[in-house]
């Protein structure tokens, strides 16, 4: 079998056990690379070939004496590009910085380059994350490598389509909103978002900081497990950063049943304008669970209908205040020929922002602004508390909960494009976890009828990802979703 | 329904410091305005004695010991500056002659 075809695990398996080397895999993910890389478009910025083949061959080197290896050693791996990396061009999909180079890593950067794994690129992704499909990139769209006609999803449809297309083992994304999960869907693989705090954001271009997450999307639920452990900590460098202890995830993604769980099937994700095809697939999900051993049990989220306007007043006012460093003085964009400085913040902010970022900003900065601060933002905040409390109490009865990740399937490009309101109305079943800050995971649960992929959303308790984990593997053992891989053809 | 005037669109685009095109500006204010309209929704839920979220997760912030560390040096500060002079950030005249 091809080396790019493996997951995560059974690539690992393979380099510790020295059948394979960090030069052959990074050989065969740069043949990969250049046969789907043109009609994919996952990456924003490729690893020089010279450098990555230096890099696997100073692992190679640095292991003939004896072979003592890092979980995610000479694995393959891409990182979203609003993800700091120290040399290495950092965009966050946007003019604003294109030719931006951090001096500094990301804290996620650091743990994992303490592992030594290949990086090979950076994903594309929606501009500053504000987006559902990619399509809001500067450098333009990625493609669903089911069908390239349809959205990979967003933001980080870079990610996504990467780990699908065989362009990378595993990758990392953002999750703001939905932006690990929907994608993940989209592409028909494993996207975790970890409890709010679990990793640290230090180094992760900031959107909206009460909800920005960073987390793995991968082939298959224990392949997330073993990038999770590689992720969490407490970040000094980060004030939300968790001080929490942690187990070893990949000790969750172990046991084929979810005896004595409770799963929570919350009725108002099975409302008006669920895709009949999505719901009959989340229905079958809910079978299988009963069939391996869990106790199904409907719940009620009542605030759920609220969730999407709570989320775009307050991620649009905390993106407005964020957003506000890009001035066009300490890095990024500058706008040519100002003569003097507020005409410079106009013009470079006016030039360098696309325009869903300019949309998002003016919603922000209204909805934040004198007059209608307690009418929106405080109104929004207050919201979020009863959404919270819902989960709190339905948690009180189930272990998780099950739901759709999206309400149809990956849309067309271009479909939504015009009217952003209905764009954001496909977030409604992400954005609850995201608001709670609760865990949760997509991972494939079917195709439909034009063979998209479908996706299945699993939310925990904080700080519970093991049981989500869990519960995840089970089902991924229980059925054969994994297994199926997209056809790209060259 | 919620409906933003053309000067509203202008207050907050000078608020946001962006310079907006005419037909931005027709844009904008038809998508806030329907944007505005979906979110008003929420004066609908009752919230009275309701605090406002200020935490998630049942999480504290932590504040990390007040000690000195190694930050980045100026060259590398200053390394992505569009413009910088002997350890400076350079920009354009504040006040216009």
């Amino acid at each position: 079998m091809a080396l790019f075809k493996l997951t995560l695990k059974e690539l690992q398996e393979k380099f510790t056990s020295g059948e394979i080397t960090a030069g052959e895999i990074a050989r065969a993910y740069l043949l990969r690379i250049s046969q789907v890389e043109p009609k994919i478009k996952s990456y924003i910025s490729l690893t020089p070939r010279e450098d990555l083949l230096m890099n696997a061959q100073a692992i190679d080197d640095g292991l003939k004496a004896w072979r003592k290896t890092e979980p995610l050693m000479a694995m393959p791996l891409g990182i979203k590009d609003n993800i700091c990396t120290k040399g290495m061009r950092t965009t966050c999909g946007s003019r604003m910085l294109e030719t931006f180079v951090p001096p500094y890593d990301a804290t996620v950067m650091t743990k994992f380059n303490a592992q030594k794994p290949l990086i090979l690129g950076k994903t594309n992704l929606d501009e500053f994350a504000m987006g559902s499909s990619t399509e809001h990139s500067a450098f333009g769209p990625s493609r669903n490598p089911w069908n390239q006609q349809h959205i990979p999803g967003g933001s980080s449809g870079g990610s996504a389509a990467a780990v699908a297309a065989d362009e990378c083992v595993a990758a990392l994304g953002s999750d703001t909103g939905g932006s690990i999960r929907q994608p993940a869907a989209c592409c028909g693989v494993v996207g975790l978002k970890p409890t709010y705090g679990r990793v640290s954001r230090y180094g992760l271009v900031a959107f909206a900081s009460s909800l920005d997450q960073i987390g793995p999307i991968t082939k298959t639920v224990t392949d997330a497990a073993i990038m999770l452990n590689a992720l969490v900590g407490h970040d000094p460098l980060d004030s939300t950063s968790a001080k929490r202890d942690f187990p070893d995830f990949t000790k969750s993604a172990k046991k084929k049943d979810i005896k004595k769980l409770v799963v929570g099937v919350p009725q108002e994700y099975f409302a008006e304008g669920l895709d009949p095809e999505v719901s009959e697939k989340i229905q079958d999900a809910i079978a299988v669970f009963e069939g391996i051993g869990g106790k199904i049990q409907e719940v009620t989220l009542p605030s759920t209908e609220r969730a999407i306007a709570t989320y775009y007043l307050i991620a649009t006012a905390e993106a407005s205040s964020n957003l506000a460093r890009y001035d066009g003085v300490k890095y990024g964009f500058r706008a040519k020929e100002c003569k003097e400085l507020a005409e410079m913040y106009h013009s470079t902010r006016s030039q360098g922002f696309g325009p869903e970022v300019k949309r998002r900003i003016m919603l922000g900065t209204y909805a934040l602004s004198a007059g209608y601060y307690d009418a929106f933002y405080a109104k929004a905040q207050a919201v979020r508390t009863l959404i919270q409390r819902d989960f709190e109490a339905v948690f009180q009865e189930v272990d998780f909960l099950v739901s759709p990740v999206m309400p149809t399937p990956a849309f067309r490009l271009g479909e939504r494009l015009e009217d952003p309101l209905q764009m954001y109305l496909s977030d409604i079943y992400t954005i609850p976890a995201s608001l709670a800050g609760l865990p949760a995971i997509s991972l494939p649960c079917g195709h439909s009828s034009k063979g998209l992929p479908i996706g299945l959303q699993l939310m925990g308790r904080p700080f519970e990802e093991n049981i989500v984990l869990r519960a995840a593997f089970a089902y991924e053992h229980a059925t054969n979703w994994r297994t199926k891989r997209p056809i790209i053809r060259s | 329904m919620a409906d933003i005037s053309q000067k509203e669109v202008e207050h907050v685009a000078h608020l946001a410091k962006l310079d907006l095109t005419e037909p931005e500006k027709t844009l904008f204010g038809e998508q806030l305005s329907q944007i505005l309209t979906f979110v008003e929704q929420l004066q609908e839920v009752s919230t009275e004695g309701v605090p406002l979220t200020s935490s998630v997760a049942d999480q504290e912030s932590f504040l990390r010991e007040d000690l000195p560390r190694k930050g980045l040096s100026q060259e590398e500060a200053l390394s992505n500056a569009p413009e910088a002079n002997e350890g400076f950030f350079v920009v354009p005249k504040i006040i216009a002659k």
